[in-house]
């Protein structure tokens, strides 16, 4: 079936903000089909809250909406743009509910739009549950028994009938937010009561737990036609119990065979088929180890995580082909991209194995219980291909960037058998090296089978990992021993300690023996057809390399790229926007682009993105193979955050080139006293500070300096370890806590400055500096500039401090000798400027400020680095004039899905993504971006505060303006005290440790909008204000920790004007 | 580490692996299968006879080995090449490991063969004969070797696999919940009780999972749909008890089981005959209709077997082939077939049903192919064609009732989404069967 000419203009949503169970994944589906769609000369639409999104670019659509995701929005963006078509499954869960809302208004039918992809009659029978059970009945697929209720009681009631442990799935929610398992009421009681309020429609599933079970998912595709594939089947390690997020899963499945296989596709194909879904669909399953007995555990009917890491595992890509299904084509009509010569109608053959490893978020919420469940938790994941499991792992593993590179990274030597064996029994992400441990003192498989339900097949591959650990350990290092290491991916390094050698030592013995990495190509289909796509793996298996001839042939200049890794807190997909448009940008001036990269998430690990596609664990050795096969001309680093700066001396001593600011200039920015010398020269101050390296040193400085202090290792990023101290337990305790990990640097101690917090992305070609706009954080410093408001332009610099901010920038790219891109930190206090720090390389700030103001950075920054001068591109140099509206960057957090997280903002970042709010004024701007980040209020208009004394004083005002607007205010003593003195009207209400009703029978009275808690700065000490917080965040109530954001919250809400929104087409914005 | 064992090629190229299994010396036609499940399945796919198999999924013996998945009384083919064993087998049905299979019927495995490399060498220069051998051959001796492993034919493997004399085929017992075989999954339901029985469970009481009928979901509406349900269900099973009296003769040239299976489940009454059984001696028994099987070679070393096929061909009995069943009606027919530069084999070739524009994955295993253009307009129709190559796979006979199709609609391993062929057989016979009483 050919297209459907009628379809003309459509109007694609994306999901808004990175939360946890909602990350890279729908940037890259969204960029694939917006491409896919304009390839076939359809006019894009785009509506994305998320600026940080290479979908939210002006080539990748032709009219950009980066505005909240309302039906409201929506609705105005249809009468102003009449798409006549909407593609809603590509916004994940967010792009899929909005459509529902769409639909249940009457919008759609009103303004004559359709849903394109799939029917909202198609996304009700795969959503809610009930309609989905009788699907599932109707067609004869199990599904374990289970009632849909609306309250606790008949919660309780079912779970009594079925028996405990019962599995809880919130409808309508995100990454299985606010489910869990309950083993008894009590549990069952407090997940429900959360479930509840969590779900769109008030409703919760409560089903007979499969915990244990095998999980097996599929990626399934139909076009409108009813022909059906699978793409991809992947099964879990981790038994059904913790969420598909944050399982290890293996790709395709390793221990089924072949009638279950076809069972489970069997199964798969009539779900799909059944539920009329075209497009893109996952269908996760739990399969019985010791029988065929299996049920469906879910199904989206949309692309998906799953998805994306299913087009990464086979080449094939789900997305582009779902978004030409949408238009209308069959699938036999689509060409497979990756051989060029066959079509999307075919199932994809690995002759590889797929491991993919979540990245969690407990280095940064260390308050956090580690333990995993139904509801993610992981913020990103790792990939990684290899020919056997064992050495897929092994590479995932140290993709992680978590300070792991072997199954021994995490010690559990300490414990004995019996506390060894209760921990087998913890289910958390470090579960592989417990077993591990317990392998290597020769517990029974047996027994940890039955510990975790893992399956022996697994557990025997982990066996030989650390039989091979054993044998590097005990015997001689011959050749034969070490190839076989090294087949099984052991890096050098981990060789090298086992051994007792040095890691030059093994480097050497491995060149003399010719042991060296080959690479595979991700083919589609298993080498049976020519592949004309070069997507590659590494392996050390002595076999053909098949990038070999292809990296011989030298016709253009090659530039090596390196990616960001897997999405974590503070760094995010903005460095994927980064390394994208860089690749774009080297191809643009004729050069051969060669990404390295592991995060099966993104757009850069596209195979269309680069000319060449290495999808490898970033650390130096596994970039030495690629550059001893490819010898690029040169590298890029600053734009792929900390993950590729970090490679850069690595890169050096290969003899790579480094394009742009030279290595030992970002040293020079990097290094203490190097950079107090930089700012000497240029005449700049900033607060006074010391480098140390123990906490008794640490101490001193604090003391000659006065508390409050800024403490933070070197080298960070996202704030890592960094704390505000207030005294010498502050620093006792903080040395102690980042002293786990090995402290390659000093640790630097500040003097820490309260002031107006600005911040600029530059420009600079060595001579000159292009600086698109001022931002300024609305949260004084002290706050992660991350978890910061940001406002562009800066609302009220004098002139004069923008000139000082201008010629600061300048003279430290000129004295720091930046070539490329440069982030500077300002804090602005009484007209005085002091610098926070300096970053020769990309920002998290970059792709935000480039769409707002219309200047792409990026390219601008990299045709520079090619020799290129700003003057001669276009610009004049120096401050951009300002725009004539306001772009608010609101951090967006994901703090309900990890419990006991705390919720309070400082110097280390937290939050997990951001959203725009684009508008003529800054009320509007604010508000939106408020509305974006889920703030919708008011509600009930009741409020609790409570206030440090310190705080005090500011926040008596704010106090009073949302008294005044109606809100009726909660305090404990001490704030009430405070505001009745200013004549506020406030209400008492006792802390947690006194009488009923307290703080938090006020919380779970589910009455209040918005908790604003200041807490003391420094470490704290009581846990009341900790309990508030969770618990707020836990039901669902906005939390509020900075007096700046509080007061910048009660702006946005008393300015009535801006209930009517106006939209802002951003790829209009061209300000050249 | 095992001792050594090493794959020469007739151009030369010599790999060394590991030996496991027997380390018997045998040359064969070198090909390769994409299927990443079902190893059990080819190796006990008579059409593999006479030819040596290297799998491209590179980790083989993960599941082990349950007898009940066998294809054929024994592994045909003539030595299996994978990249890495597992070590243990991992699966509740699991009886053996792979090794000892090979062992046990002693056939030659190599492990550790770069079979990427290899696949590519034999997607590019078309399939090879090759040696695999324990010997660890000097150079010159490979070279003198060469030309008796170019010489190598598969020859009349036909007479090799196919039964040795005419058999009921009861076979349907396969502890298999297998939606192929049983039609739909409330058939299969009602068979094996909600609890589905298997040998730990043999009452089927339900463990766990309760069903729409669990007495806590009397009178809702879920319940009233489960018993509707049922129903209907309890009618095509007494249908398909109806069809019992349709006997159909399987032409044996090396039928995997599920062909058999397939239609035992679909009521009929199997008898399978050797290959070389006459047209008459079929005939004579009045089958309701005839299946051609699968089976090994090519398919113009069947002369003897085509002229009895065109001899079926001439009868009014409907017929059903698949693979070189379907290759022997086209020559019967006076067609053509030629050998493809490398195959097709796995489990993921999308086929187009010509008719109707659907497109199927099917489980594929030929190195030969019908060439359509052969048969004239008049005789036959395409019916199927290879949607990545447009190679032939299903033709459709013009005033007859044959259809014959060059993929496996019997699945194992692969995709079960053509079975629906088999249903259309049975109904094909039905109908001719009620014209015939009807007369």
């Amino acid at each position: 079936m050919p297209k459907d000419n009628s379809i003309r203009k459509v109007l694609v949503i994306g999901s808004g903000p990175i939360i946890i169970g909602q990350a890279a994944e729908f940037d890259y589906a969204g960029t694939q089909a917006c491409r896919s769609l304009k390839e076939e000369g359809i006019e894009v639409v785009l509506l994305n809250s998320n600026p940080a999104t290479i979908m939210t670019d002006k080539d990748i659509a032709d009219h950009v909406y980066i505005e909240p995701l309302t039906t409201e929005v929506v609705e105005a963006i249809i009468r102003k743009e009449k798409p006549d078509s909407i593609l809603p499954t590509l916004g994940g869960q967010a792009g899929l509910n909005l459509a529902m809302e769409l639909e249940e208004k009457g919008i759609l039918k009103n303004l004559d739009v359709r849903l394109i992809g799939t029917t909202s009659r198609t996304i009700r029978r795969a959503e809610d549950r009930l309609e989905f059970k009788e699907a599932m009945e109707k067609i004869g697929e199990p599904v374990a028994p289970s009632q849909v209720v609306r309250n606790i009681e008949d919660g309780e009631k079912f779970a009594r009938r079925i028996g405990y442990p019962v599995v809880l799935r919130p409808a309508y929610t995100l990454g299985g937010s606010g489910g869990g398992i309950a083993n008894n009421q009590e549990e069952l009681d407090e997940i429900l009561e959360n479930g509840l309020r969590l779900s769109r429609v008030g409703e919760v599933l409560v089903e007979r737990s499969i915990a244990g079970w095998k999980e097996i998912e599929y990626e399934v595709m139909r076009d409108c036609a009813g022909n059906v594939i699978t793409v991809c089947n992947m099964e879990n390690i981790d038994p059904v119990g913790v969420h598909t997020g944050d399982s290890i899963v293996v790709a395709p499945s390793q221990t089924l065979g072949d009638k279950e296989y076809q069972m489970l596709r069997t199964s798969a194909l009539n779900i799909i088929t059944e539920l009329g879904i075209t497009g893109g669909c996952n269908v996760q399953y739990a399969l019985k180890p010791d029988s065929f007995e299996y049920c469906v555990i879910e199904v989206n009917p949309r692309v998906s995580r799953s998805s994306a890491l299913a087009s990464k595992a086979t080449g094939y890509p789900i997305a582009k082909v779902a978004a030409k299904i949408a238009l209308g084509y069959t699938l036999d009509e689509i060409r497979n991209a990756i051989t060029g010569k066959t079509y999307a109608s075919f199932e994809p053959m690995l002759d590889y194995c797929v491991v993919k490893m979540p990245r969690l978020p407990f280095d940064k919420f260390i308050t956090a219980r580690r333990s995993l469940s139904t509801q993610m938790k992981a913020t990103g994941e790792v990939m990684s291909i290899c020919t056997n499991f064992e050495g897929a792992l092994m590479k995932a593993i140290r993709s992680l960037e978590q300070h792991v590179d072997s199954l021994m990274s995490y010690d559990f030597s300490r414990l004995d058998d019996e506390q060894l064996h209760k921990k087998l029994q913890d289910v958390d992400d470090q579960r592989i090296w417990v077993i591990a441990e317990a392998l290597r003192r020769g517990f029974t498989r047996e027994g940890i089978y039955k510990a975790t339900k893992i399956d022996p097949w697994f557990l025997d591959k982990i066996a030989h990992l650390t039989e091979m650990e054993k044998a590097l350990k005990e015997q001689p290092l011959t050749e034969e021993l070490l190839r076989e290491a090294k087949r099984m991916e052991f890096p050098d390094n981990v060789i090298a300690s086992l051994t007792g050698k040095t890691q030059e030592e093994i480097h050497q013995l491995r060149e003399k023996a010719g042991i060296h990495a080959s690479f595979r190509m991700v083919d589609t289909c298993a080498a049976e057809f020519e592949a004309q796509t070069p997507y590659y793996y590494s392996v050390y298996d002595g076999g053909e390399d098949e990038a070999a001839e292809a990296a011989g042939k030298h016709d253009k200049k090659k530039v090596l790229v390196l990616g960001s890794g897997p999405i974590r807190i503070g760094q995010g997909i903005e460095f994927d926007f980064c390394s994208v448009h860089c690749t774009w940008a080297f191809q643009k001036a004729g050069f051969e682009t060669i990404i390295i990269n592991n995060n099966p998430e993104t757009v850069s690990t596209d195979f269309d993105i680069a000319d060449k596609l290495y999808f490898e664990p970033l650390t130096p050795e596994d970039v030495e193979n690629v550059v001893r096969l490819e010898k690029p001309d040169g590298a890029v680093v600053q734009f792929g955050g900390q993950t590729a700066i970090k490679l850069t001396s690595a890169l050096m001593k290969m003899g790579v080139r480094i394009l742009g600011t030279d290595a030992d200039d970002v040293d020079a920015a990097e290094d203490r006293e190097r950079f107090d010398e930089v700012l000497e020269r240029c005449g700049i101050t900033r607060p006074k500070g010391e480098t140390v390296f123990t906490a008794d040193e640490a101490k001193a400085v604090a003391d000659r300096l006065g508390y409050p202090v800024l403490v933070r290792p070197s080298y960070v990023l996202g704030g890592a370890g960094m704390r505000i101290a207030i005294s010498d337990e502050d620093i006792d305790s903080y040395i102690g806590n980042i002293n786990r990990y090995a402290q390659d640097h000093p640790i630097l101690v500040d003097k820490y400055m309260m002031g107006r917090e600005i911040e600029v992305d530059a420009v600079c070609d060595g001579t000159d500096i292009l600086i698109p706009g001022i931002m300024e954080h609305i949260e004084r410093a002290g706050i992660h500039s991350g978890d910061s408001i940001s406002v562009y332009p800066a609302k009220d610099l004098s002139k004069e401090v923008k000139t000082v901010i201008e010629s600061y920038t300048r003279s430290l790219a000129q004295n720091l000798h930046v070539i490329g891109m440069m982030n500077v930190q300002f804090i602005v206090r009484d007209d005085g400027v002091y610098i926070i720090e300096v970053n020769p390389r990309s920002s998290r700030t970059v792709p935000y400020i480039s769409k707002v103001t219309g200047i792409p950075i990026v390219p601008l920054a990299t045709r520079v680095i090619l020799g290129e001068k700003i003057r001669d591109m276009g610009y004049t140099p120096g401050l951009q004039p300002e725009a004539d509206y306001f772009a608010v960057k609101m951090p967006v957090f994901s703090f309900e899905k990890i419990r006991d997280a705390d919720v309070t903002l400082g110097p280390e970042m937290k939050s997990t993504g951001e959203c725009l709010g684009i508008a003529k004024t800054f009320d509007e701007a604010l508000y939106k971006a408020f509305l974006g980040a889920g703030v919708r209020l008011p509600k009930y208009s009741n409020m609790i505060i409570t206030v440090c004394d310190e705080e005090k004083p500011e926040m008596i005002d704010i106090a009073r303006r949302f008294s005044k607007i109606g809100y009726t205010i909660y305090s404990t003593h001490g704030t009430w005290k405070a505001l009745r003195a200013e004549g506020i009207p406030a209400r008492q209400v006792n802390k947690l440790e006194k009488d009923s009703p307290n703080m938090m029978d006020l919380i779970l009275g589910h009455r209040i909008d918005l908790v604003i808690d200041i807490p003391n700065r420094g470490i704290e000490h009581q846990q009341d204000g900790f309990l508030i917080r969770r618990a707020a965040i836990e039901t669902g109530v906005n939390v509020i920790t900075a007096v700046d954001t509080a007061r910048a919250l009660i702006t946005s809400l008393e300015d009535n004007s801006v209930t009517k929104l106006s939209l802002v087409d951003i790829a209009d914005i061209d300000r050249r | 580490m095992g001792s050594a064992a090493y794959l020469i090629l007739e151009d030369g190229t010599l790999l060394k692996g590991e030996s496991v299994g027997s380390r018997r010396e045998v040359i064969s036609e070198i090909v390769f299968n994409t299927s990443m499940t079902g190893y059990l399945e080819v190796l006990t796919d008579p059409s593999y006879a006479g030819q040596a198999v290297v799998m491209t999924y590179p980790l083989i013996g993960n599941y082990g080995v349950s007898f009940e998945d066998m294809e054929s009384s024994r592994p045909w083919l003539s030595a299996f090449i994978v990249r890495e064993f597992s070590r243990i087998p991992s699966n509740f049905r699991s009886e053996d490991t792979i090794q000892n299979f090979l062992t046990r019927y002693d056939i030659p495995g190599i492990s550790g063969i770069d079979t990427r490399a290899l696949t590519k060498t034999l997607r590019n220069r078309g399939t090879m004969n090759g040696m695999i051998t324990t010997r660890d051959y000097a150079p010159e001796e490979i070279r003198a070797l060469l030309p008796r492993i170019k010489a190598y034919r598969t020859g009349d493997v036909v007479s090799r696999v196919s039964c040795r004399e005419k058999y009921e085929f009861t076979d349907g017992g396969m502890n298999v919940p297998w939606p192929n075989l049983v039609g739909s999954r409330v058939e299969l339901e009602e068979e094996a009780g909600n609890g589905r029985r298997t040998e730990k469970n043999p009452a089927g009481i339900a463990e766990g999972i309760i069903s729409a009928d669990d007495p806590a979901l009397a009178g809702t509406p879920i319940a009233q749909k489960a018993a509707d349900e049922r129903e209907q269900a309890y009618v095509r099973l007494s249908e398909k008890a109806a069809r019992q009296h349709l006997r159909v003769a399987v032409m044996d040239f090396g039928m995997k089981r599920n062909i058999g299976r397939s239609l035992v489940h679909r009521g009929c009454r199997v008898t399978v005959y050797p290959a070389w059984t006459t047209a008459d001696e079929i005939l004579a028994d009045q089958p309701d209709g005839i299946m051609l099987s699968n089976g090994p070679g090519d398919p113009k070393d069947c002369g003897e077997i085509i002229r009895q096929v065109r001899r079926l061909y001439e009868s009014d009995v409907p017929v059903f082939a698949i693979c070189l069943g379907h290759q022997l009606m086209a020559l019967a027919a006076g067609g053509d077939t030629y050998k493809l530069k490398y195959g097709h084999r796995g489990g993921n070739h999308p086929v187009k049903d010509l008719k109707t524009g659907r497109v199927y994955i099917s489980s594929q295993n030929h190195g030969y192919a019908v060439d359509e253009k052969s048969l004239g307009a008049d005789v036959a129709r395409p019916a199927f064609r290879n949607v990545n190559d447009g190679t032939n796979e299903g033709m459709t006979y013009l005033g007859k009732n044959i259809f014959t199709v060059q993929f496996h609609p019997e699945a194992c391993p692969g995709p079960q989404d053509s079975g629906y062929l088999f249903d259309r057989f049975v109904r094909m016979m039905e109908r001719v069967k009620s014209e015939k009483e009807g007369d």
